[in-house]
């Protein structure tokens, strides 16, 4: 073995060809198969994707690097599925590029938030958490609430996720930046066809309190109140089972 | 540094600059009103200035023939000082982001310094800027030495040198607008991942030319881990950064992957950033500069043939340890964790052969700060390998998942081990790459070396403590069978340690200063005289030089 060694590390190609071979292996058996084994992700007809507002929040939720302190995975275990609730199913993070299972708590897990709190509540929060929880050490996003959203190029958003398998339609990218608007501000001239799009449990209101304008704070509000509620999958006593 | 490129080098040099400049200058027109077209004026800014440079040694008389007889290790040398310079700048934010932890007001009520988009700053720097300019720098000091052969060219070390510092130009001052693909380590967005996989084709292109003309036989044991180091990060960075941009006018994109195969994807690469990256470079700076530094061989050849390919092959399964309890599929988790604890044999094969090839030079280590930074490392090498061996195992990362512990192994790694042995290196590598007798002063060293130890062990002592309070708090039930405990309740527990941690921290970066400082004194004092022991040159005939020289 150690004089088969002694010829490979005098050959320069053979050791490259060696290293990457021997470093495939281990990536290609455990990442392959959960694109093609089909017990892999649940398959759940009422799986909703995101509306352009929703969306613009998560993005708003990306770039402010939230996932470094706050998880979106409820794991198997007794105690969190009681701080949490029930645990999190590999469905409900489908259409989520990239995912935003987090790695840390510092904060609080979120996968479960959507409806827990009030849009007063978070607005509050997310202008001082001090605020509202006086311990807190999280930092205070105060301009977003002074910061317009940026809906015109939401179309391109929805494309580029099309392409990468998320099941927009063309009626949605064609609205996407209006539907963004109506869902915001709902005194200006009706929802559109938002609930036809996007279905009727959407949720449709001036998210930072402010029906004037669409604000971050607004995509941001509207996005914390959708975790965990694409789908009741995880709720059903079928998933209860597993 | 140009009048050392022959004329045709120059030409090729223009050639790229102009061709950077004008791809800087469309990403500004493709992009305005985006960070993307913030990033195309940065390009072309950053190639214009180097257009100007070419030019004011355009002319200057071309290096002789002579020059072939010597090694090429000016990149070297300016890798070392762009090194310490992201060392500043990643320790000074991570310090910062440590503070804000306990009071989150000390920053300024503005997008671009709020803790969310400043941490990747710190952790992008210090891993990529620290950790990635000292990893070539040594390199390629490191791989003439030891094949007796000169770098290729004068022309691409610099193109890979200066163009790396581009990427994590682009990538650090991207965070700082809000530009991030959010997956941990690989932060940066589409068109920095592209020009870095060009800069990285061309790194591995150096190294097969060197070896290609090598006067050795063999190629040492430094050179397959950072081999290693070199093609498993393209494997990893290209696969993991596959995504679909909005437009070719927008920095946003969308990844190729969703839900739990963006997980995978994501921790497949993410712990192996750790292993390739932070562990196989770094074990290749080990073991040319400890045994060169100690005076004595490497304690065992068999020993590091098997942790090297135990380390390369057993690696690349641990990545699903970060999402044991997660919605991915059992299986997977148990491979994670079965591979991560074998991992612990080729770990402790390393560093144990580290250590034993001190053996007969413990005095060293006693006297020189030097040493004795490289043997601290591979004890925190060894550390925090069993560590992580460790909090792979199922019901130990039930409770360390999520807390603390995390980011106190991490830092036990990445203090402990990658940035002391980065800076044994450098202390060793710059009397030599500049000509000195010595360090300017020991006594810095000396002092540099027991901030960053206290520093590290502040830090880590203080992840552990929060860690397992916080996993303990999570879990504990009082007498009616509730939950015991707020998560607030958690939170509050966490102050003390969060300080300690800051603290901790502001040691570890006052001993970079100090080491900054000794480093650029001993590059302004005056050189020494040539030693003649040493010769200090590539083979020019076929000799046959001993191996590990």
């Amino acid at each position: 073995m150690f004089g088969y060694h002694y010829r490979l590390e005098r050959n320069a190609i053979g050791l490259v060809l060696a290293i990457v071979v021997a470093a495939s292996i281990g990536g290609f058996v455990e990442i392959a198969p959960l694109f093609t084994i089909d017990e892999t992700v649940e398959d759940v007809p009422d799986m909703r994707v995101y509306t352009p507002l929703e969306l613009a929040g998560r993005n708003i939720y990306i770039r402010e690097g939230c996932y470094a302190c706050h998880s979106q995975m409820i794991r198997t275990l007794r105690d969190e599925v009681e701080r949490y609730g029930p645990y999190s199913l590999a469905v409900e993070s489908k259409y989520d590029h990239p995912m935003l299972w987090g790695s840390k708590r510092t904060g609080p897990d979120l996968a479960r938030v959507g409806g827990k709190y009030s849009d007063e509540w978070h607005v509050a929060h997310l202008i001082n958490p001090r605020d509202v929880v006086p311990p807190s050490n999280m930092p205070a996003y105060a301009w977003l609430q002074r910061t317009p959203l940026e809906v015109k190029d939401l179309g391109l958003h929805l494309k580029a996720l099309r392409q990468v398998g998320v099941p927009y339609t063309d009626d949605m990218i064609a609205n996407a930046a209006a539907d963004a608007r109506n869902q915001a501000m709902p005194d200006d001239g009706g929802a559109g066809g938002l609930t036809q799009r996007y279905g009727e449990a959407t949720q449709i209101r001036a998210f930072d309190g402010n029906p004037a304008n669409v604000t971050e704070l607004d995509a941001l509000v509207a996005y914390l109140q959708i975790l965990g509620r694409l789908t009741d999958a995880a709720y059903k006593p079928a998933a209860e089972g597993g | 540094m140009v009048s050392q490129l022959t004329m045709n080098e120059r030409r090729w040099a223009m050639g790229i600059l102009i061709a950077l400049s004008l791809i800087g200058l469309t990403m500004l027109g493709a992009g305005r009103g985006d960070a993307f077209g913030v990033h195309g004026a940065i390009v072309a800014a950053a190639a214009i200035a180097m257009i100007f440079v070419v030019i004011s040694g355009y002319f200057a008389p071309e290096p002789g023939e002579e020059r072939l007889t010597r090694y090429y290790d000016d990149p070297s040398k300016a890798g070392i000082v762009i090194s310490m310079v992201w060392a500043m700048l990643g320790l000074f934010v991570g310090d910062w982001v440590a503070w804000l932890l306990a009071y989150p007001n000390l920053t300024f009520d503005a997008p671009w310094s709020s803790l969310g988009r400043i941490r990747p700053v710190h952790t992008t720097s210090i891993i990529f800027g620290f950790g990635g300019n000292a990893l070539i720098a040594t390199s390629f000091h490191v791989l003439q030495r030891t094949t007796r052969a000169r770098l290729p060219d004068q022309l691409s070390p610099w193109f890979v040198l200066l163009g790396y510092n581009l990427f994590c130009v682009i990538a650090v001052t991207g965070y700082l607008m809000g530009v991030t693909q959010s997956k941990e380590y690989a932060e940066a967005e589409w068109y920095a991942d592209i020009w870095l996989v060009v800069v990285w084709v061309t790194y591995f292109a150096i190294y097969l030319r060197t070896l290609a003309r090598r006067k050795e036989p063999h190629i040492y044991v430094a050179n397959w881990y950072y081999m290693a180091f070199i093609l498993a990060v393209a494997m990893l960075h290209i696969v993991n950064n596959l995504a679909v941009p909005i437009s070719l006018g927008h920095a946003k994109s969308y990844s190729l992957f969703s839900g739990v195969q963006d997980a995978m994807t994501q921790w497949w690469y993410g712990h192996n950033a750790v292993a390739f990256f932070l562990t196989a470079g770094f074990l290749g700076m080990l073991y040319y500069y400890l045994p060169k530094r100690a005076g004595r061989p490497i304690f065992s050849y068999r020993l590091s043939i098997i942790s090297f390919w135990g380390i390369t092959f057993i690696y690349m399964w641990a990545g699903s340890h970060h999402l044991h309890y997660t919605a991915l599929p059992q299986w997977v988790q148990t491979l994670g964790m079965t591979f991560s604890v074998m991992l612990l044999v080729p770990s402790w094969a390393s560093a144990g052969n580290a250590l034993m090839t001190l053996n007969g030079a413990w005095h060293k280590v006693r006297d020189d700060a030097t040493l004795r930074f490289m043997m601290v490392a591979a004890i925190f090498y060894g550390l925090s390998t069993f560590e992580g061996s460790f909090m792979a195992i199922r019901p130990v990362n039930a409770l360390s998942h999520y807390t603390d512990w995390t980011i106190g192994h991490v830092h036990a790694g990445a203090m402990g081990w990658v940035a002391l042995i980065t800076f044994g290196s450098i202390y060793a590598v710059v009397p030599w790459l500049w000509k000195r007798e010595a360090m300017y002063s020991a006594r810095l060293i000396e002092l540099h070396f027991w901030l960053a130890l206290s520093g590290t062990l502040i830090y880590v002592f203080a992840m552990w403590n929060s860690g397992i309070t916080q996993g303990l708090m999570w879990r504990t039930y009082n007498e009616s069978g509730t939950l015991a405990y707020s998560f607030v309740d958690s939170l509050v527990a966490m102050y003390p340690y969060y300080i300690a941690r800051a603290i901790g921290g502001l040691l570890f970066f006052l001993g970079a200063i100090v080491g900054f400082y000794n480093i650029w004194m001993t590059i302004r004092t005056a050189p020494a005289e040539a030693r003649a022991s040493e010769p200090d040159a590539p083979a020019l005939s076929g000799a046959r030089v001993q191996p590990g020289e």
